[in-house]
């Protein structure tokens, strides 16, 4: 108990853990800041100028319709077309738009619906915590090793495999306070955008709950990629080992993958990236389209071909690359000298 | 005296594809009694460092036996781990955090109590810069603290490797003041160092190592004697007679290895009064007559063939190997 606490204290005293918190804290504060700024409450003023703007946007457009059919029939009287192509033959198929198909909504400004809009901002909270929790969870072990304060550590500690569990504890001990919190001012911050810059209605339990379970995938995930983090650094027993790996699995694995795939034509080769992934794990389901494909409806309509990447699928993946990266980590600790 | 250190048959070999095999130790044997400053010597590549981790469990062997405090290791180093203190090659500790961060985080990993912090910094000299980062430290200071975590746990056996390094002289002559007074409060320090001197000045028993195995062990006292060559130095009344001295000594069986020109260097001297016999017959009368002790730098170089050659250049693993050839060895990849 004393090295996990003692290991919670180191994590908590580390420069970089700090650092990257507090960086992690400024970019979601500045997404926060963002959706403040840009959204308005409804009023009836503003509903009213919407409005007016909608009727005079049905006015230019009757006016202009008017003027064009005028101009159509004076064209056809006259014999004077210049453009043949320019007016149909019927003049009277020029008509102003009906007045209901010029929405009010879309002169209304930018508003925050809690229920509508709250659950994509799950996504990038996730990320974010997910980003912050891979680099300090690799910086956590990796400086400990290039440093020699893991070998510092064992000669008190002889037990190895404890030594980097109790370690990888108080990581993700951190980073899950870390995450709950954040998530519960997440979750706070956006109530308050919706309150003062929106709307908070229609928030039924059932909404609520759909919200605190993405939120929850979304620690989760931040758990999962410190795990790897720190489980690549504990490997390459440096900090960068973890970090290059990141780079190298994006720039390789993303990027190279999609033009391969891209290239050869392959049917979804989105099932083969792993932001697809992610993506279905916090929003549960992606469905991918093949639109080389034709899926015949009753009515002859063609649909394309579609394939469903689930948060299982998702979770599958996720847990055997965990104990997959954490095992070999586990199993060089134990095997290797330490030199 | 119960032997606080047993290592018998010490084996560890490195493979590799590209450079084949080395044995950097090759059935090594070690013993340290309980209270002494025991000094543990070989030249660079000789395996010091490489026993001393393979015995604090961070390399495993390839085979022989190992004892801690009467303990098995590595089997039994968890129990016995609190027991050690050690530092292992030079110091690194991480760059931001204060001397007083440092220790304060290894005492509560260990439980040691939070007083025993104050007491070490104030050992080693650090008590009024404990405060400050370790990046601000200098090589000397950074080995102070090194030394001041490995006394953290108030050990049985202290290990520490190159204690002095970068240390000032007076940091170097603190240091020795310090082992003389931690073995004497029954503490058992074992040392590695190259500063023979200082090894020859506080150690009670020292083992040197060559290409991994033991080439010498014992009492200081009684290593430097038994690799003495009994040589003695002569001076006569005049030195103008010191050829007519040389040839009279060689005559009668005494090796002349040096003449310089005011004495004679003579080895294989079992009884000096032979010396002063032969050339008082030749009427040269002895004005000096000296036997020279082996210091524990000569005898390391002799033991390790390690002693510099004008106008060649040694390799590291050039050194001598027990069991093999008398003539200095490589024991590099491939040997």
């Amino acid at each position: 108990m004393s090295l996990y606490r003692t290991e919670l204290r180191r994590l908590v005293k580390r420069r970089f853990t700090r650092w990257m918190t507090v960086l992690g804290l400024l970019v979601l504060a500045a997404v926060v800041g963002g959706v403040f700024l840009t959204n308005e409450k409804i009023d009836a003023t503003a509903r009213a100028k919407a409005e007016a703007a909608a009727e005079q946007q049905y006015q230019e457009q009757t006016r202009w319709a008017e003027q064009e059919r005028a101009a159509c029939e004076a064209a056809k009287s006259g014999g004077t077309a210049a453009d043949p192509g320019r007016f149909p033959d019927d003049c009277s198929v020029i008509t102003a738009p009906p007045r209901e198909s010029i929405e009010v909504d879309w002169f209304l400004p930018s508003t925050f619906d809690f229920r509508e809009n709250f659950g994509f901002t799950l996504l990038p909270l996730a990320a974010i915590l997910a980003l912050v929790g891979f680099v300090v969870g690799a910086s956590f072990v990796g400086a400990e090793w290039s440093t020699g304060g893991m070998m510092n550590l064992l000669l008190w500690r002889p037990k190895r495999l404890t030594v980097l569990l109790t370690k990888l504890a108080a990581l993700l001990t951190g980073l899950l306070a870390l995450a709950v919190t954040t998530t519960v001012l997440w979750f706070g911050s956006f109530w308050i955008v919706a309150t003062l810059r929106g709307t908070t209605e229609k928030m039924t339990s059932g909404a609520w709950q759909s919200f605190a379970l993405t939120g929850l995938r979304g620690v989760v995930l931040a758990l999962v990629g410190a795990t790897v983090g720190f489980a690549v650094a504990s490997l390459g027993r440096h900090t960068a080992m973890a970090l290059g790996g990141a780079i190298g699995v994006i720039v390789v694995g993303q990027f190279g993958v999609a033009i391969l795939l891209a290239l050869a034509g392959v049917r979804f080769a989105e099932v083969w990236l792993l932001p697809t992934y992610v993506a279905a794990w916090m929003e549960k389901k992606v469905t991918l389209q093949n639109w080389q494909a034709c899926q015949a409806t009753y009515f002859g309509e063609c649909k394309p071909e579609t394939l469903d990447i689930t948060w299982q699928h998702s979770s599958l993946l996720l847990g055997v690359s965990l104990v997959l990266i954490l095992g070999a980590a586990l199993w060089t600790m134990r095997r290797r000298d330490i030199s | 005296m119960p032997a606080v250190l047993e290592i018998e048959g010490l084996r560890k070999t490195y493979k590799s594809r590209r450079r084949g095999t080395r044995n950097a130790l090759d059935g090594f044997d070690m013993r340290v009694e309980a209270g002494q400053v025991h000094g543990f010597l070989g030249p660079n590549g000789s395996g010091k460092t490489t026993t001393l981790r393979t015995l604090l469990g961070l390399i495993r062997p390839d085979g022989g036996r190992m004892a801690i405090l009467g303990q098995e290791v590595p089997a039994a180093l968890p129990a016995v781990a609190g027991h050690i203190g050690a530092i292992v090659e030079s110091p690194q500790f991480f760059p931001h955090f204060t001397a007083r961060d440092t220790l304060s985080l290894l005492a509560s990993a260990g439980d040691v109590p939070a007083p025993r912090i104050d007491e070490v910094l104030e050992l080693v000299g650090l008590r009024d810069r404990a405060g400050e980062r370790v990046k601000t430290y200098s090589l000397g200071m950074k080995q102070r603290l090194a030394v001041a975590s490995a006394l953290l746990k108030n050990p049985k056996l202290l290990i520490l490797d190159e204690p002095a390094n970068g240390l000032d002289p007076g940091g170097i002559r603190e240091m020795r003041t310090l082992m003389r007074n931690l073995a004497e409060s029954g503490m058992t320090v074992v040392l590695s160092s190259h500063i023979l001197g200082e090894i020859q000045l506080i150690c009670d028993s020292v083992t040197i190592i060559s290409l991994g195995r033991r080439v010498a062990s014992g009492p200081v006292d009684e290593v430097l004697a038994r690799h003495s060559s009994g040589a003695v130095r002569v001076r006569v009344e005049a030195a103008t007679d010191l050829p007519v001295a040389a040839e009279a000594l060689t005559r009668a069986g005494i090796r002349v290895t040096g003449t310089e020109p005011d004495h004679l260097m003579l080895t294989g001297v079992d009884k000096p009064a032979t010396v002063t016999r032969l050339l008082a017959e030749q009427g040269l009368y002895v004005s000096e007559l000296t036997r020279v002790a082996a210091d524990l730098e000569s005898v390391f170089l002799d033991l390790t063939a390690t002693a510099p050659v004008p106008g060649q250049h040694r390799q590291v693993d050039q050194s001598t190997k027990v069991g093999g050839t008398e003539q200095p060895t490589s024991g590099g990849w491939g040997a």
